[in-house]
């Protein structure tokens, strides 16, 4: 039986293509147990995990829960703004703080790229990385291969666009390594001042022109423009973006062939991607939603069957 | 390593009509009843018998599952390898229907418990039965007894009992095997 290379999922970055493959097939058994009458299997009623989210997040964070609930763990709930860490509190303090309570995992999200690396080196727990900064945010770039996989069979051989905010966004960085880990090309779309500066290196195809990007790939992962990041000013107006990147039906409809729309979300409806598109049949952001929690769950659970009882 | 034939394919048939018709017996038609095969190795065993009761003794309608009980195991972490997951196959409600379990081999009941756990995510059954096709005797770590048993075996805690089907190993011979 295989298991996973790693013992934490910190970025796909260290993961390799049976690490991925043996998440979707165990993915595929907890998708068929979501469904059922009654959602939820004994596996991990001796694991305890806390999510330490350093920064905001809805979706996320429920989908984490309701994947360790889904499991029988034991779950705590900590976020940044109600803690100690406005008192001064270090992370690791506070981390090791919260495994003396005799935590087995660690679900963390936080502003500062490699906060996840750090804190491996550091405590005795197993840590998922639920996005670090604008570097990497590995469930949610699986559970967008997955739904992938789900819609076209294979991911191998596909050609995916990633539109919007590369700059800042961990969603891109971490679609780039898996869907390439897996056999895709990838292209990432955007204006000039959102796209970093050496992209190119990672092995992407780069494009400014919406409608030649959209005629090339069979998915497009549109991502919002992450303004609470911006410092400065990366275009002129949320209008003139709309006009030159945003999706609507009437550029779908002029396209040669029906691509596939996805959205990590949040949407901001009428910016990147319009309301009757994000509402369309193309468009797969629900399922992705739904995805994520048998993503999750698979991940929690191999991750925790290598931690020795 | 050696091994002994426990049972030969002719054996085996003649076990599965018995088996076939004492399930009859009970269930009549049917029309309340499930079967449900264990995974990984008593779908083989389940799939065997529901065709032979088509076929062979016209029953029809026969509701087939296949139960996956990986996630409700109680060695989660305990053992070397790592639990690997199989299909679960259940397309119909098991409300208020007669279950019948199906496994290859008793042994220690641990599996059959698990079995127990993971069918009331599907909702709760009317009663639960268990047929198998070889009965481990004195090695139950739980007080688990099969409803029907091809044959009843005593082997020490070494010996393995290993089921082979046509399906998969391409014979149908059950073996008492020495490590």
């Amino acid at each position: 039986m295989s298991e996973l290379s790693v013992n934490h999922l910190l970025g796909i970055k260290y993961l390799n293509k049976k690490d991925i493959q043996l998440i979707f097939e165990t993915a595929d058994h907890f998708k068929e147990v979501i469904n059922r009458p009654i959602k939820k299997v004994p596996s991990l009623r001796d694991i305890t995990i806390a999510n330490l989210f350093f920064e905001n997040s809805t979706r996320t964070k429920l989908s984490f829960e309701l994947a360790e609930k889904r499991l029988s763990a034991d779950v705590i709930n900590f976020s940044a703004s109600q803690s100690s860490v406005k008192k001064g509190e270090t992370l690791i303090d506070t981390v090791n703080n919260i495994l003396s309570m005799k935590v087995d995992m660690v679900v963390m999200r936080h502003p500062n790229p490699g906060a996840g690396v750090f804190l491996s080196k550091h405590v005795n727990a197993s840590i998922i990385n639920a996005g670090d900064g604008a570097h990497e945010h590995p469930t949610q770039a699986l559970l967008d291969s997955y739904s992938i996989r789900e819609r076209l069979g294979d991911v191998k051989g596909k050609n995916v666009v990633i539109v919007g905010d590369i700059l800042h966004s961990r969603v891109a960085l971490s679609n780039i390594y898996a869907l390439q880990l897996q056999g895709a090309n990838v292209m990432v779309c955007g204006p000039k001042t959102l796209l970093p500066k050496y992209i190119k290196e990672l092995g992407v195809k780069v494009e400014t022109n919406l409608r030649k990007a959209l005629n090339w790939c069979d998915v497009a992962n549109m991502l919002r423009v992450q303004n609470e990041r911006m410092d400065i000013s990366y275009f002129p107006s949320t209008r003139e973006y709309t006009q030159q990147y945003g999706v609507n039906k009437a550029l779908l409809n002029s396209l040669d062939k029906e691509i596939i729309i996805m959205h990590p979300g949040p949407i901001n409806r009428g910016v990147e991607i319009t309301s009757d598109v994000a509402d369309s049949d193309q468009a797969i952001i629900l399922d992705q939603v739904q995805n994520g929690v048998a993503v999750r769950m698979a991940v929690i659970y191999l991750l925790a069957s290598k931690i020795k009882h | 390593m050696s091994q002994k034939v426990l049972l030969n394919a002719k054996a085996i048939n003649i076990i599965l009509h018995r088996l076939a018709c004492q399930l009859i017996e009970n269930h009549n038609d049917f029309s309340n009843t499930v079967l449900i095969g264990l995974q990984p190795r008593g779908k083989f065993l389940a799939n065997r018998l529901a065709e032979m009761l088509t076929t062979e003794y016209k029953i029809k309608n026969i509701k087939l599952g296949h139960l996956d009980i990986t996630f409700y195991r109680d060695d989660f972490r305990r053992g070397e390898k790592i639990l690997e997951a199989n299909t679960t196959d259940i397309d119909f409600i098991v409300e208020d229907k007669n279950i019948v379990f199906i496994d290859d081999v008793l042994y220690t009941g641990r599996s059959i418990r698990a079995a127990l756990t993971a069918i009331q995510s599907f909702g709760r059954p009317n009663e639960i039965e268990l047929l198998t096709l070889i009965d481990r005797r004195f090695s139950r770590h739980l007080p688990i007894q099969p409803n029907y048993r091809g044959r009843q075996v005593d082997a020490i805690n070494e010996e393995k009992v290993k089921v082979n089907w046509v399906e998969n190993e391409g014979e149908d011979a059950v073996y008492l095997v020495n490590s």
